[in-house]
Formats: structure tokens, C-alpha cells, sequence
């Protein structure tokens, strides 16, 4: 089997502490939640880190505090707890989908939040073993000069992968972070960057601590998400969407994501505005579908033909926003996603 | 015993996880080994230095190519192996040293300080490319450049046949390679043993052919050398080989002196490969009005990868099971198959016939459709007969087909759903057959296939001692209950010792669905020479004639009185008494097959043969093109079904594997911009990445066995896992033409290439995705041989220029 190369393991008990390992410990050190991204990288000699710096001792980073008006979520609520938990399927649907359709039961059991939205991209030509690397001479993500998928480009274009983090997106959320420093709070739109290889604007001192939620209340959303399974695989395209409606069916705020489509999640705000005033008659639907549809550009660095995923993703964002206005897609659900996770809320 | 439902002899040990499997073994003083594999496709070794690597603490060997030169491959006829490469590699993944250190991490550390000059060659990806380039050639014993390997046979005045034809249909299909994916990676301890001797703990299907590769690597009398096949946690073809790494941990015990493990990695397993052969094939058949086949012409492209393995078996069952199920009068087939710089290709669940069949049942719906016959009333028209003799002079016993077909359209409701469904929705069939036991060893002898000895004692225990190979398959539990119905005890009063070299008889393997069937007549032989020991014994205590005494519910009593009996134990007593200590055994070889006389004629031929049909039901999503396969039928004709829960087992993990190949599995390499890199990798070796279904993608599945016992099986039995995986394929395909209207002419079938068909159907064309050319080249004059009845007593009428053929070397054999 792989075997994982020698590291020294650190079980802070506060976030505090936490933070002061890792200011001590400079970019060698790496925060570990669930380990269900870090450690198979570390196999593969992706990561290397000197020292893991576990939050699983840390108590109060697993609370979940769900209202109405504002929301505050632990990063290291696992997925599995938020998958079982009725609040989050009535309240945030799209959250709950995505987190229920991440992987499998067992990882879900480890898996946490603050992980998944600070997954690492992934790339056919990265995800792979060190000899695989070695035989393609590495890319630009890791170890060599070259990106594969786009031979001219300046910058990784390995691919935003979290189910999570576009579903939060849509969501509005906020993420706090906490370093040796102080506290800082950023949209989770703002957490992420278009590089395959710095894809975080977070630094590697700062621990994700919490996820932050603004008024719930007349908001309905949905996720979408395409892999070739009903269990295992990443997404190699998403859709999350959600919308607040008046009374009789207009659109009063909109926000629609578009995951796995670049290296970051991609916001579709004139898409969204698209919506805005209006009810979700079919041409309102398809005007916005191809406004979203437009941003994604996916390459050939995932599962599946990197066109048909493009072609796809209208689909993915017609289905979502049929889902919000009430149509019962569970038919559909079944057929492209293999998945039960069905009901908006 | 015999049919009904029970539990296997080895389910406590793997439900409790007590079951041993290789890579659980741990010995004291154990060494590690790891194998540093090739980094390129297609490479010359100028030299290699392992100072670094032995200098480095905790590495206690370092083995390289020239430590263990001599050649090996599982057939006689492609000795093209050795455990690391001498001077060539020729796919990524090729081992080339190997480190065995204290620890398994310390082995692969210190791989990294072994440096190897290579000098880089150019690479071949494909068939086609390796017909444009003959030199450099990957392997110089190769047929004809990189042609390693062609067949052509024509049974029939083929061009006739097709002059008498209504219909002349021609198709080309393409079949991706996929792997075996058995979720036991390969694991194996050599151990040297206190007299000096090898014992080999492996993960192997072919314990005895492993043995006999080791003995000529090693240079060791064969009886000096002990494989124990441990519990196999999935085979499928893929343990059929004998690997690199059991002969290096072998050499390294034997230098060391202590145990030497290796363990593989997901990666690994990839590269040992020897799965589906990608096939690119084209189909000619003719056809009349009412269906009736006139002559079918097959042409085979077949991608070997870099080695021999099993392909030049692969290339004849890549065309010789075709007349199997329907009545073909003439039959033309030729096939040639490639070295490629890949990971090499062999048996993989079907070996061979899953692709043909995947083009000729495609085909066959296709002819149905243009002929306006339903595609099963057509199949029913055509079906081969009971004890037909083939075109290409198969002698079939048993034929369930019909059957087959009647009754699974019943249970599907086929005639309320085929072309009645609504858009998106579809229903498809698909038939196919199979072997019970390939008729041939793959080495030419006169000895048995199969052996088994049991001993019985007084203390009531009987012990089964067999040669076989328990791959999860359940072949512990079907010779035990084979016994225990002779003997008229329970499975749970047998002890099963198998697949160890040293402890049981000489039996060839778990490969070609050979053991329930060839072990069992033998295990049968064996109960039945027990018993009448016995059975004289007790006639002589009861005073009953021995003709009159039965045995069962752990007793041996008069028919006629049964109050008049012993117990079972009792009756060993007896035995060893009047005998001495008991022992017998029973072995198998298959019946002569005197019909087909023509050299290659021997491959295809079996005791007994299975047919299954099934039913596929898709739900497609127009604008996407993804399918889901809502829900499956499937009839077997097994003959009997010795343990249904196994036999269900069987087919319902056929059709998994069948439906992974049908919709997503792809053992696909990618080759980067060649100004750029001369890599030529696996795409995805890893078990995220290569897709196979998962439990949730699973349908419902309703499967019924056909049930007429064949006289060649034990208790009348024939095969059931691997036949059943074969249809379904093209009926998934079927499927979605019957729901959308497109021909996906290629396997897999990927919403990718659906929603291409279909944008071809909206644009007027022809409503189809697959090849759309196939190559020329030149097949060679085939092998006449004419059929029987066009007066043929299957001899060829003439001789073919002889192919040059490789000097094959010369096997040792060693005695102690």
C-alpha cells in the first residue's frame, strides 16, 4: 500500500493555541480536520508537511447554531452531521444536498466543513501517485514547469472541487478566520482565488474557525451536482442556487454558483440579476441559463468530455432554477445524479 | 446438499474477518520489498546503479534484471517475461529493481537512490500505430513487426454464402480495454524454510502454473518449491499470471534467508493489468428474408499491450465462440493482435468473447430491426441446437437458449415494452454462451486437469485435500457439498485444505469457469471410491447387500429396513478396519474433442456450454445523455444450480461487473504534446478515478436459472460465472436504442457519446456513434476447413504457408 511519509502530530486544545503552533511552525505546518483530503495527498506526496496541527481536539469548533436571522457554523462539523440533520435539509437545502452528496458515508463520518471548502483542486494530471508524476516530468501545481491541460497558460488550472463551498456561496456565507495575529472576516466568495495553485486567499497560519449565515428566512435553494456515480466521486461540474421569494413567486434576491467549472467557484451575479422582479416563467429560466452557463469553461482535466460537461452545465442550471420555483424534479434528480437527496426548502 | 440454498464452508471465517488473505501474513524477521518501476513507456536500460540504494540504512538487498534472467510467460508459445527488465522496459510500470529493506517505507525510500540510465525509445499507443511502424519492434519474436500474434480460419465457402444473401450487413465496433479491479491487491511472502527450501504465500488464480514458472526462473527442482494460493479477495482473471514480484520476493528469500513480503499498491495492480483487450472489429453478415444467417466474416483488431500473457489464446476466443448461439452455415475469422507500450492485456471474466459478442448481438438487433422481426423471435429463429456440431466443429452437449429467450422475455414483459416505451425509456436483449472449462491444458500433456484425494479417519472428519483455488468464487464450498452428498454428511463435517502445491493434487487453476465442473467430477470419483469401501465394510456388519445401503443424515442404513444402519462415523470405523487407513482419489480430464482436427481447433472446445439471455431496461436523459439502468433480467442456462445463493452470487456479480464495462469503465493511457514529452501513462490508476459502478448505480435484478442437467457436469452443472456477464453489454446498448433511437456502436457507453449521436440524428445523419474506419492489412491465407455439412471431418484441405515461428525454447525439467 502507500504508506505516508514521518510527520510530527500536534493536538492543540483551543484555537488559540492552534494558531500560535502554526505561527511558530512557518508554511511547514498543516492544519489536519478529518484528514480526508490531506492524507491520501500525502501519499501521493502532494503535501509534505513537517508538523499536522489537528483541530479535532478543539472543543466548540463542531457547534452549529442555526436562526432564522443569522447562523454559525463550526468548520469542524463533520458532513455526516450535517447530512442527519433535520435544521439544515429545512433550512438551507442546498448545504444540506451538497454535504449529503459529498463521497461516501465513511468519509462523510470524518469529513469536515472547514475542509471541504478549503479542498484542495484537483487536476487528472496532479491527483496521481509521485512515480505517476515522475513519469509525466510534474506540472505547474506541483514540482515541475508545465501545466498539461494548458500547455501556454501562466497559472495551475487545476479544478475547484468542494461540493460545499458553492452551495455556502449561494448561501451568502462568511467565513471567520483566526491566526497568532487576530481574527479576520471575509465573504467565502473572497476566501477563494481563479489559481489552481493558490486557490485560497487564506494564509497558511490562519485556521478557518467558523462559517457564518445571514437571514434564512424566505429563502429557497438547491445543489447540483455532476459526477459520473451516486457516491465516490468529486464534482466535475455544480449548480447551486437560491432565491428569496415575495409571496406570489417574484424574485426578490438571487444568487446562483457554478462549481467545478474553474479553479475557483464561479459567482453568475448577471444571471442571477437576470431574475430579479421577475417570476420564474421559462423564459426568464432560459434567459439566465445562458448568462451562467457562459462563465463555465471547463478543460480536460476531470472526469468526463470537457464539451459535453460545458453543455451540461445549461442543463444543471435549468434543472436548479425549475427546482426552485416549485417544479418536482425528483425524476430528474434520480436519473442524473443517481441521488435521493431531493426537497428545496 | 445438492440445490438447495446454504452457507458456504468459508463464510464464518469471512464475515468475522478471520479469513488470512496474503497481506495479512506476517512472519518473524520479515523483510519488505519494493519494486522501482519504469518511469517510461518504451526504454532502453544503458545501465543501473544501486550502490546509493544498498549503502542506505536498513536496506538489506538490492536485485536488478540481471539477477534473475531467465524468461517466463504463462504460455509456452510466449516466454517474454522476466521479473525486471534485462535491457528493455516497454510500458510505464515495467519493474526494473527491486530494494528489500526492514521496513516498507525504507524499501521505497531507498528506491529513489537507485539511478538508471535510460535511453528513450519511440512509442507505440495503438494497433494502428503499430502497423505504420514495424520497427523498433517491442518484442523481436513477434509475428511480423509489432504484429505479435494472427489467426485466420474459413469454415465454409464464406463469399457464397454471402452471394446468397438478401441482406448483407457490415458494422464496426470498437471495445475499450478495462480491468479486472479485484479488491484484494496483489500480495505475496516468500519464505525459505528450515530444509532450505521455497514456500510462496501468494494471491494467485493458477497456483500450479505458477509453480512450474518458478521452478524454470529459479533454476529449483519444482519439488523443492511450495506455492499456497491464500484466499484470493477477487481474481476475475486477473491472478492468472505468473507476476514479477512473486518471483523477486522468491529470489530474495532465498539470498536472504528471511521472509520477504511486498504488498502492491492500487497503482500496481494497474500496471500487472492483464485485463480486456481493446478490440476494434468489423462484422459481415448475410442474411434471408426470415432471418436465416448465410455467412458471417469477423475481422479482429486486438491491442496485446507490451507483453504475450494469454493473447494468442485471446486472439482465437476473440472470434471462435461466434457460432455458438446462432446456426452460422459459414464462418470466416481473422484476427491479429498487437504489441502496444501499454501495461499487457489477458483474460479478463469472458476472456476474449465479450467484445465479439458485444458486435454480434448489436448487429443481430440491428438486422431484426431492418428485417422487421422481433429481435428475440429472430434469436429463437436462428438458436443453435442441442448437440449441434458447430461450423468450426464445437461440440455443443446441453443448449438452454431457447429457453433462455423464452423466458426472459415473459419475466421482463418484453412484448409490452419493446418499442412501446416512452422517449427516454427503452428495453434491450442480448444472448450469449460460454465455456465450462477451456478443453485444453495451456501446456500440452496427457495427464489429468484436475485432482483430489480425501482421507477419512475415525474420528469422523473428512478431509478434502484439492488443488483448486478459492477466489471468492465459492469452489471450497461446491467440492465440499459435492462430497458430502455422495457421502450423505453435511459440508461442515469436511475440511477443505486447498490450493497449496504441496498439500493437494495437481489442479490447473481457477480460470476458463473449469473447477466446479472438471474438480467436482473428480471430487465426485473420489466420494464415490470412499463410499464403497465403506459401503462393503457395513454391508459385511449389517449383513445387507451392499447395492441395498444408502447413505445419509450422517448414517448408513438398509433401504429396506432403515432401522438397520451405523452411523457415519461408525461406518469409517468400519472401513479402516477391513482396510487400513482410507484414502482415495478421483482426478478429471476433459473428454477427447475428436471433431475438430485443424491446427487451433482445440481452443473454444469444452465439456459443456452455458447460454444465458437478458433483459436490460434504461431510463436515458435526452439532454444529457446519462443512463440509468432501471432494471435488469437475466435467465441462465447452468444446468443445475449445485448452491442457487452461490450460483445467484455468480450471475448478479457478472452483471455488476457487465454493467461497469457497459457504462464507464476504461483502462484508457494518454500520450502528452509530443514536442513537449514522450509520456505515455495510464490515465487514471487509481480506484477514484477509474470508474466502475457503485452499489447505488446498481438496478434490481431478477435472475432464473434454466435448469437441465448436462451428463458432463457434477450432479448435471455447468458454468454460471462468467457466461451471465457477456449480454449484457450489447443489451444495454440495445436498450438505448430502443429508448432514444442511437446506436452507441462502442463500449463504454458515455453520455458523452450518446448526446453526439443524438445531435447527429437532429442533424439528419446516421443516427449512430462508433469507429468509422478500420485498417487495412494483410490477414494471411486463412486455414480452409470444411464444415460439417458441406462433408467436412474437421481436418483443414490445406496448408497455409507456415508463419516463421520463434525458436521456442527448449522447457527443463528438473528432478530433485
Amino acid at each position: 500500500m502507500m504508506r505516508l511519509p514521518l510527520f510530527d502530530y500536534r493536538t492543540p486544545r483551543t484555537v488559540a493555541e492552534a494558531a500560535q503552533i502554526l505561527d511558530g511552525e512557518g508554511p511547514e505546518a498543516m492544519v489536519i480536520a478529518g484528514g480526508t483530503d490531506l492524507l491520501p495527498n500525502m501519499k501521493r506526496r502532494q503535501q509534505t508537511p513537517r508538523t499536522l496541527v489537528s483541530l479535532r481536539r478543539i472543543e466548540g469548533l463542531s457547534g452549529a447554531h442555526l436562526d432564522h436571522s443569522a447562523s454559525q457554523l463550526g468548520s469542524c462539523l463533520t458532513l455526516a452531521e450535517i447530512a442527519e440533520d433535520p435544521r439544515f435539509r429545512n433550512g438551507c437545502s442546498a448545504l444540506w444536498q451538497a454535504a449529503s452528496m459529498v463521497a461516501t458515508p465513511h468519509i462523510r463520518n470524518m469529513a469536515t466543513l472547514g475542509g471541504n471548502i478549503c479542498l484542495d483542486t484537483r487536476c487528472m494530471f496532479y491527483d496521481q501517485s509521485y512515480e505517476w508524476r515522475q513519469a509525466i516530468n510534474f506540472c505547474k501545481k506541483k514540482d515541475g514547469e508545465t501545466c498539461w491541460v494548458a500547455n501556454s497558460s501562466p497559472r495551475c488550472m487545476a479544478v475547484s472541487s468542494t461540493d460545499t463551498g458553492p452551495a455556502l456561496m449561494a448561501l451568502g456565507a462568511r467565513v471567520i478566520l483566526h491566526s497568532a495575529r487576530g481574527e479576520r472576516e471575509v465573504t467565502l466568495a473572497d476566501l477563494y482565488n481563479n489559481d489552481g495553485r493558490e486557490y485560497l486567499t487564506r494564509r497558511p497560519d490562519e485556521i478557518v474557525s467558523d462559517i457564518r449565515l445571514g437571514p434564512l428566512h424566505g429563502w429557497r435553494s438547491t445543489y447540483w451536482k455532476l459526477r459520473r456515480r451516486g457516491s465516490f466521486d468529486f464534482p466535475v461540474l455544480s449548480v447551486a442556487a437560491a432565491a428569496r421569494f415575495s409571496h406570489d413567486g417574484v424574485v426578490e434576491e438571487a444568487r446562483i454558483v457554478v462549481g467545478s467549472a474553474a479553479s475557483r467557484p464561479l459567482v453568475a451575479e448577471e444571471a442571477a440579476r437576470s431574475l430579479l422582479n421577475r417570476r420564474l416563467e421559462p423564459e426568464v429560466i432560459e434567459e439566465a441559463t445562458t448568462l451562467a452557463a457562459r462563465l463555465a469553461k471547463p478543460l480536460d482535466n476531470t472526469d468526463f468530455d470537457m464539451s459535453w460537461r460545458k453543455k451540461v452545465t445549461s442543463q444543471f442550471v435549468t434543472y436548479a432554477l425549475r427546482e426552485l420555483r416549485g417544479d418536482d424534479m425528483r425524476a430528474e434528480r434520480t436519473r442524473v445524479m443517481h441521488s435521493q437527496a431531493d426537497g428545496v426548502s | 446438499m445438492i440445490g438447495h440454498a446454504r452457507r458456504r464452508v468459508d463464510a464464518r471465517g469471512k464475515v468475522t474477518g478471520q479469513t488470512i488473505y496474503a497481506d495479512d501474513i506476517s512472519l518473524p524477521r520479515m523483510a519488505y520489498c519494493k519494486l522501482l518501476r519504469s518511469p517510461h513507456p518504451h526504454a532502453r536500460i544503458r545501465s543501473i546503479d544501486t550502490s546509493r540504494a544498498l549503502a542506505h540504512p536498513g536496506v538489506y538487498l538490492v536485485l536488478t534484471g540481471k539477477d534473475l534472467p531467465i524468461k517466463y510467460g504463462i504460455l509456452p508459445v510466449s516466454q517474454d517475461e522476466t521479473p525486471l527488465c534485462v535491457d528493455r522496459v516497454r510500458h510505464v510500470g515495467d519493474p526494473v529493481a527491486a530494494v528489500i529493506a526492514r521496513e516498507e517505507l525504507t524499501a521505497a525510500d531507498a528506491l529513489e537512490l537507485i539511478e538508471v540510465d535510460y535511453e528513450i525509445l519511440p512509442t507505440i499507443a495503438d494497433p494502428e500505430e503499430a502497423l505504420a511502424n514495424p520497427e523498433p519492434r517491442i518484442h523481436d519474436y513477434s509475428e511480423e513487426g509489432n504484429i505479435h500474434k494472427r489467426v485466420a480460419f474459413e469454415f465454409g465457402d464464406v463469399d457464397k454464402g454471402f452471394a446468397e444473401a438478401d441482406e448483407i450487413f457490415e458494422d464496426t465496433f470498437f471495445f475499450q480495454g478495462n480491468t479486472h479491479l479485484p479488491m484484494e491487491q496483489h500480495a505475496s511472502v516468500a519464505v525459505r524454510d528450515r530444509e532450505g527450501k521455497l514456500t510462496l504465500y501468494t494471491s494467485t488464480q493458477t497456483p500450479h502454473y505458477l509453480h512450474r514458472a518458478l521452478s524454470k526462473v529459479l533454476e529449483m527442482p519444482a519439488g523443492h518449491i511450495r506455492v499456497v494460493a491464500t484466499p484470493c479477495g477477487g481474481g476475475f482473471g486477473g491472478k492468472s499470471d505468473p507476476f514479477n514480484h512473486e518471483f523477486v520476493v522468491s529470489k530474495a528469500a532465498l539470498m536472504l534467508g528471511r521472509p520477504v513480503k511486498i504488498s502492491l499498491t492500487r497503482e500496481e495492480v494497474f500496471y500487472c493489468h492483464r485485463g480486456r483487450h481493446p478490440m476494434l472489429m468489423k462484422f459481415r453478415t448475410g442474411v434471408k428474408k426470415d432471418g436465416t444467417i448465410t455467412a458471417m466474416h469477423l475481422q479482429n483488431v486486438i491491442d496485446g499491450g507490451a507483453y504475450g500473457s494469454y493473447g494468442v489464446a485471446s486472439t482465437f476466443y476473440g472470434g471462435t465462440l461466434q457460432t455458438t448461439t446462432y446456426h452460422i452455415p459459414k464462418y470466416r475469422y481473422q484476427g491479429a493482435r498487437f504489441f502496444t507500450n501499454k501495461p499487457p492485456c489477458g483474460p479478463k471474466r469472458g476472456h476474449g468473447t465479450p467484445q465479439p459478442r458485444f458486435g454480434q448481438e448489436v448487429q443481430i438487433d440491428k438486422i431484426a430491426e431492418k428485417l422487421k422481426i422481433d429481435p428475440a423471435e429472430l434469436r429463437l429463429r436462428i438458436a443453435v441446437k442441442p448437440n449441434e456440431l458447430t461450423a468450426n466443429f464445437l461440440q455443443l452437449g446441453t443448449v438452454g437458449l431457447e429457453q433462455c429467450i423464452r423466458r426472459v422475455v415473459a419475466i421482463s414483459g418484453w412484448k409490452d415494452k419493446f418499442r412501446k416505451l416512452p422517449e427516454g425509456r427503452g428495453v434491450g436483449l442480448a444472448c450469449s454462451c460460454y465455456l465450462t472449462g477451456a478443453g485444453l491444458s495451456i501446456y500440452w500433456n496427457a495427464m489429468p486437469h484436475s485432482g483430489i484425494q480425501l482421507k477419512l479417519d475415525r474420528s469422523g472428519c473428512v478431509t478434502l485435500f484439492a488443488g483448486t483455488t478459492e477466489i471468492g468464487q465459492g469452489s471450497d464450498d461446491v467440492l465440499a457439498a459435492m462430497v458430502a452428498e455422495v457421502l450423505g454428511i453435511k459440508t461442515f463435517d469436511i475440511r477443505v485444505y486447498s490450493g497449496d502445491t504441496d498439500l493437494g493434487p495437481v489442479d490447473l487453476g481457477s480460470y476458463s469457469s473449469r473447477v466446479t465442473l472438471m474438480a467436482g467430477n473428480a471430487a465426485i470419483q473420489a466420494a464415490e471410491r470412499a463410499k464403497a469401501m465403506m459401503a462393503e465394510a457395513v454391508a459385511d456388519k449389517l449383513e445387507v447387500p451392499k447395492e441395498r445401503l444408502r447413505f445419509a443424515d450422517s448414517a448408513v442404513f438398509d433401504a429396506a429396513a432403515p432401522e438397520k444402519r451405523v452411523t457415519f462415523v461408525e461406518a469409517i470405523c468400519l472401513a479402516e478396519a477391513r482396510f487400513g487407513t482410507i484414502g482415495t482419489v478421483g482426478s478429471y480430464t476433459p473428454p477427447k474433442f475428436p471433431a475438430a482436427k485443424y491446427k487451433g481447433g482445440g481452443v473454444g472446445t469444452s465439456p459443456a456450454y452455458t447460454f444465458s439471455a437478458t433483459v436490460v431496461e434504461v431510463d436515458v436523459d435526452t439532454a444529457t445523455g446519462l443512463v440509468r439502468v432501471a432494471k435488469l433480467w437475466n435467465t441462465h442456462d447452468l444446468g443445475r444450480a449445485l448452491n442457487p445463493v452461490l450460483a445467484r452470487g455468480q450471475v448478479e456479480g457478472s452483471i455488476y461487473m457487465g454493467l461497469g464495462e457497459a457504462l464507464m469503465e476504461e483502462q484508457d493511457y494518454r500520450r502528452l504534446p509530443s514536442r513537449l514529452s514522450h509520456a505515455l501513462v495510464h490515465k487514471f490508476p487509481s480506484m477514484l478515478d477509474y470508474k466502475t459502478i457503485t452499489s447505488l448505480d446498481m438496478p434490481e435484478i431478477v435472475t432464473e436459472f434454466i435448469e437441465g442437467p448436462d451428463a458432463r457436469g457434477p450432479f448435471g452443472a455447468k458454468e454460471c460465472g462468467q457466461g451471465p456477464l457477456l449480454p449484457v453489454m450489447p443489451a444495454v446498448a440495445n436498450a438505448i436504442y430502443d429508448a432514444v433511437g442511437v446506436r452507441i456502436d462502442e463500449v463504454p457507453m458515455t453520455p458523452e457519446k450518446i448526446v453526439r449521436a443524438l445531435a447527429e440524428k437532429k442533424a439528419g445523419r446516421a443516427p449512430r456513434y462508433g469507429p468509422d474506419h478500420f485498417p487495412e492489412m494483410s490477414w494471411g491465407e486463412p486455414l480452409r476447413v470444411p464444415p460439417p455439412w458441406d462433408g467436412g471431418d474437421g481436418r483443414a484441405i490445406n496448408e497455409p504457408p507456415r508463419q516463421p515461428k520463434p525458436s521456442r525454447e527448449k522447457e527443463k525439467v528438473l528432478t530433485p
